[in-house]
């Protein structure tokens, strides 16, 4: 547990360059750990009695340790280098980015995307210094944007906090330097439609209409995804990274399986989401959102006080729930999280073959899809809310009504997967209706997105389909 | 009647511990075998772990039952099949792990005496609040394989004798309200061994839950039916035990292994994740080990068996 991932080489070399460029920061960092430790809020000063100094298991440096017990003592810089690492290890394994590749950070402005954020920016600095120093500039160098999402429209905090935000963030990507990054900021109810007003008046309809606390949060997090894929196909960017931690995603897991989507959890659970048009990458997996919280606050890292609204939701109590199986083990997030990972992935969780494939080491091209393979072919049907890909009985419940005439609405509702319409979709037909019309294009455009002609396509290639055993993906 | 359960003709023994859930299931079970002419032989099998102030108490509401619904009943003790009582158990080993050794030799015990009755099949009044807890449970403990498995409705069909949950679907409200309002004859008291047993955790959740969206209990069944499990994965080839000829992956089935450990004075034997596949070569786990295999400790459930 006390090793520094993977890239073991390559972290000493991040770690000599910053304390090059900062002069000291390292210095600076463990003099405020020693702080930090004398002021007693640190569990192991107790453990190993008020302000007693140890050695860091991995460098063995005389300080005091950076961390509670969950790290295993290790000292700032090593800390730092674990997390650095298990980073670098899950974007070179997973070929998540490539020299031509234009990568979109989704910042909330909490410790996960912060440090998200942190990192890309370390890797593009690393790649820029090789660029430079390399004779032929052969490859280039990606490059990195940051996009915000503004929930202001929907939000109980008073307006100006918003723009107090806004400045917040602008100033945090300035300090990224070099290497520009482009700061998008958009409003949520531009995904509902272009004139602010009418968005805004549209989107309240929208969620007025939810009336499951539930429902109502997912919504809002379809919508987000939605948002940052439009701000990435309207700007050009081909990845969008986002910062979801082991801790995330164990809750995902519960609350998953809590709403019936037992079927479609392994999909979300994947380094690679390819389903989208912007492939969707998560390098911080495996890291937990303690471990992210402990190093903003080791590097001083700056963070959004975002107002949060109260919820009453499956969402918070399934927190709640995991928090306290954290509070009774704190590996219990990452056991969840790999019960998850045995679990077949879906074909979309690699990414597509494209020319940047032809470049990956041998050992990565396992990372992309083979499109000779009859599973791609026949892809899922994904809910067109959720993007969930719907299991066998909601797919055949879907073809019973298809071969009845429906209308549009009838055709979108028969679409959703089973807990989206439940907790999303408003009962009774008017409503439906009404909900229908002012749901957002790009949610009502994914229906008639070739759903019904990939099951055509598969259809009329069945005969010629061999029997393909399962892959080999052993779970234990 | 839509997963067929049962053929006419069939021997069932059902599993009665005079709990909510057995009694009614006992009463379900006879009523429908009368009314729609199923054609079932059935007995009521009832398992005494030698717990004073609990089983004993709850062994007298089964006879009662099996006068009510007419019946037979056949109990089978721990103390005829292993030589020790629950009680004695939990005297040398103490209350850490006694849920592990009282689930093990129920199984062992439930199977045996059903072999006895010569029945075909064993039916548990497992109910969808349990199965819903050992779905969460097992994804907690990363327990792959048990999660493909817990929620198949008939289990061990390749094994001794094949084991059904007709009340999968049967929320623990229902049974409840169905026992109260039909006047029916049953235990409720928690078995007094029951320790803070990790299935808690998962049983508060669940009841807050159950509160918020009562359909998100036959949610977590229905994720676990769909859950995309790996048809690889590595299953345990199964054997037999040297000793007692028990269904067994190891050279000992872990009944005999745990028995042999209270014999020789280890408790610990048997307790703990197995290094190797020499079934007495075990290591005893750095944690306490909370036994997941232990029923929740409400109202007269019976202790969960294993064969999740």
């Amino acid at each position: 547990m006390a090793s520094c991932g993977g890239g073991g080489g390559e972290c000493h070399q991040s770690h000599c360059q910053r304390s090059e460029e900062d002069g000291g920061a390292e210095e600076e960092t463990r003099e405020r750990v020693a702080s930090l430790s004398f002021a007693g809020d640190s569990p192991t000063s107790s453990a190993t009695g008020d302000g007693a100094l140890e050695r860091c298991t991995k460098c063995g440096e005389t300080v005091a340790a950076a961390a509670p017990r969950a790290v295993n003592g290790l000292c700032a810089a090593c800390f730092r280098a674990y997390l650095f690492g298990k980073f670098k290890l899950a974007v070179t394994t997973n070929a998540m980015i490539s020299p031509t590749d234009n990568v979109l950070v989704a910042f909330s402005g909490g410790p996960a995307s912060r440090i998200a954020l942190q990192f890309v920016h370390e890797m593009q600095c690393i790649s820029l210094k090789n660029w430079d120093a390399s004779k032929s500039q052969a490859l280039p160098v990606f490059g990195v944007g940051v996009a915000f999402i503004d929930e202001s429209a929907i939000s109980i905090g008073p307006l100006h906090e918003m723009n107090k935000v806004i400045a917040q963030i602008r100033s945090i990507v300035s300090t990224l330097s070099p290497a520009h990054k482009e700061l998008h900021i958009a409003p949520i109810e531009n995904i509902c439609s272009t004139s602010s007003n009418d968005g805004r008046i549209r989107l309240n309809e929208l969620l007025d209409s939810v009336t499951d606390a539930t429902g109502k949060e997912d919504f809002m997090k379809y919508l987000r995804m939605l948002t940052l894929q439009k701000i990435a196909l309207d700007n050009g960017y081909s990845k969008l990274l986002l910062g979801s931690c082991t801790s995330t995603i164990a809750c995902h897991v519960i609350s998953a399986t809590v709403k019936g989507q037992g079927y479609s959890l392994p999909g979300d659970v994947q380094y690679v989401d390819a389903r989208w048009e912007v492939p969707v990458v998560l390098p911080l997996r495996d890291c937990t959102a303690e471990e992210l919280n402990k190093l903003c606050h080791l590097d001083g890292l700056e963070l959004l006080q975002l107002i949060k609204r109260p919820s009453n939701s499956i969402n918070s109590l399934v927190s709640s729930f995991v928090a306290r199986l954290r509070d009774e083990n704190p590996s219990r997030e990452r056991t969840i999280v790999r019960t998850a990972e045995k679990l077949r992935p879906f074909c979309f969780n690699k990414f597509v073959e494209n020319t940047y494939h032809e470049f990956v080491p041998s050992r990565l091209r396992c990372k992309f899809q083979n499109i000779n393979n009859s599973e791609t072919a026949l892809s899922e049907v994904l809910c067109p809310l959720c993007g969930s890909p719907l299991s066998e009985p909601e797919v055949q419940s879907l073809r019973n009504i298809q071969e009845k005439t429906q209308t549009p609405v009838e055709n979108f509702a028969a679409h959703c997967c089973q807990s989206c319409s439940f907790q999303i979709l408003p009962k009774g037909a008017e409503s439906l209706q009404q909900f229908y019309t002012v749901l957002p294009q790009s949610v009502t455009v994914r229906v008639t997105d070739g759903t019904s002609d990939h099951s055509q396509l598969g259809e009329l290639i069945d005969d010629y389909l061999l029997v393909v055993d399962d892959d080999d993906d052993d779970g234990t | 009647m839509d997963n067929n359960l049962f053929k006419p003709g069939e021997r069932v023994a059902v599993a009665a511990s005079g709990g909510k859930d057995s009694t009614v299931l006992a009463y379900v079970m006879s009523e429908l075998n009368r009314r729609h002419n199923y054609g079932l032989d059935l007995f009521l099998l009832s398992v005494d772990e030698g717990i004073t102030g609990y089983r004993d108490d709850s062994l007298e509401t089964v006879k009662r039952n099996e006068i009510e619904y007419g019946l037979p009943l056949k109990v089978v003790s721990y103390k005829d099949l292993y030589g020790w009582t629950m009680d004695e158990i939990v005297k040398t080993i103490g209350l850490k792990n006694n849920c592990t050794f009282c689930g093990v030799f129920r199984r062992q015990a439930l199977d045996r005496g059903a072999a006895l009755l010569k029945a075909d099949k064993l039916v548990t009044g497992h109910n969808a609040d349990d199965i819903a807890e050992t779905v969460l449970l097992n994804i907690l403990r990363g327990d792959i394989a048990r999660l493909s498995r817990c929620t198949f409705i008939t289990t061990g069909e390749d094994g001794p004798i094949p084991r059904c949950k007709p009340f999968k679907y049967t929320y623990e409200k229902e049974i409840v309200m169905y026992a109260y309002f039909k006047k029916l004859d049953y235990f409720s008291t928690e078995c007094i061994y029951s320790p803070n047993a990790y299935r808690g955790f998962a049983r508060e959740f669940i009841k807050d839950l159950e509160r918020m969206r009562p359909r998100a209990i036959l949610d977590i069944i229905r994720s676990g039916e769909n859950f995309r499990t790996a048809t690889s994965t590595k299953m345990p080839e199964q054997g037999t035990c040297e000793r007692c000829g028990y269904i067994s992956s190891q050279k000992l089935c872990k009944a005999c292994l745990l028995l042999e450990g209270l014999n020789r004075g280890l408790p610990k034997l048997g307790i703990g994740r197995a290094r190797g596949t020499n079934g007495l070569n075990k290591r005893v786990e750095q944690r306490n080990l909370r036994s997941e295999r232990t029923g929740s400790n409400i109202e007269s459930k019976q202790c969960g068996t294993l064969d999740f």
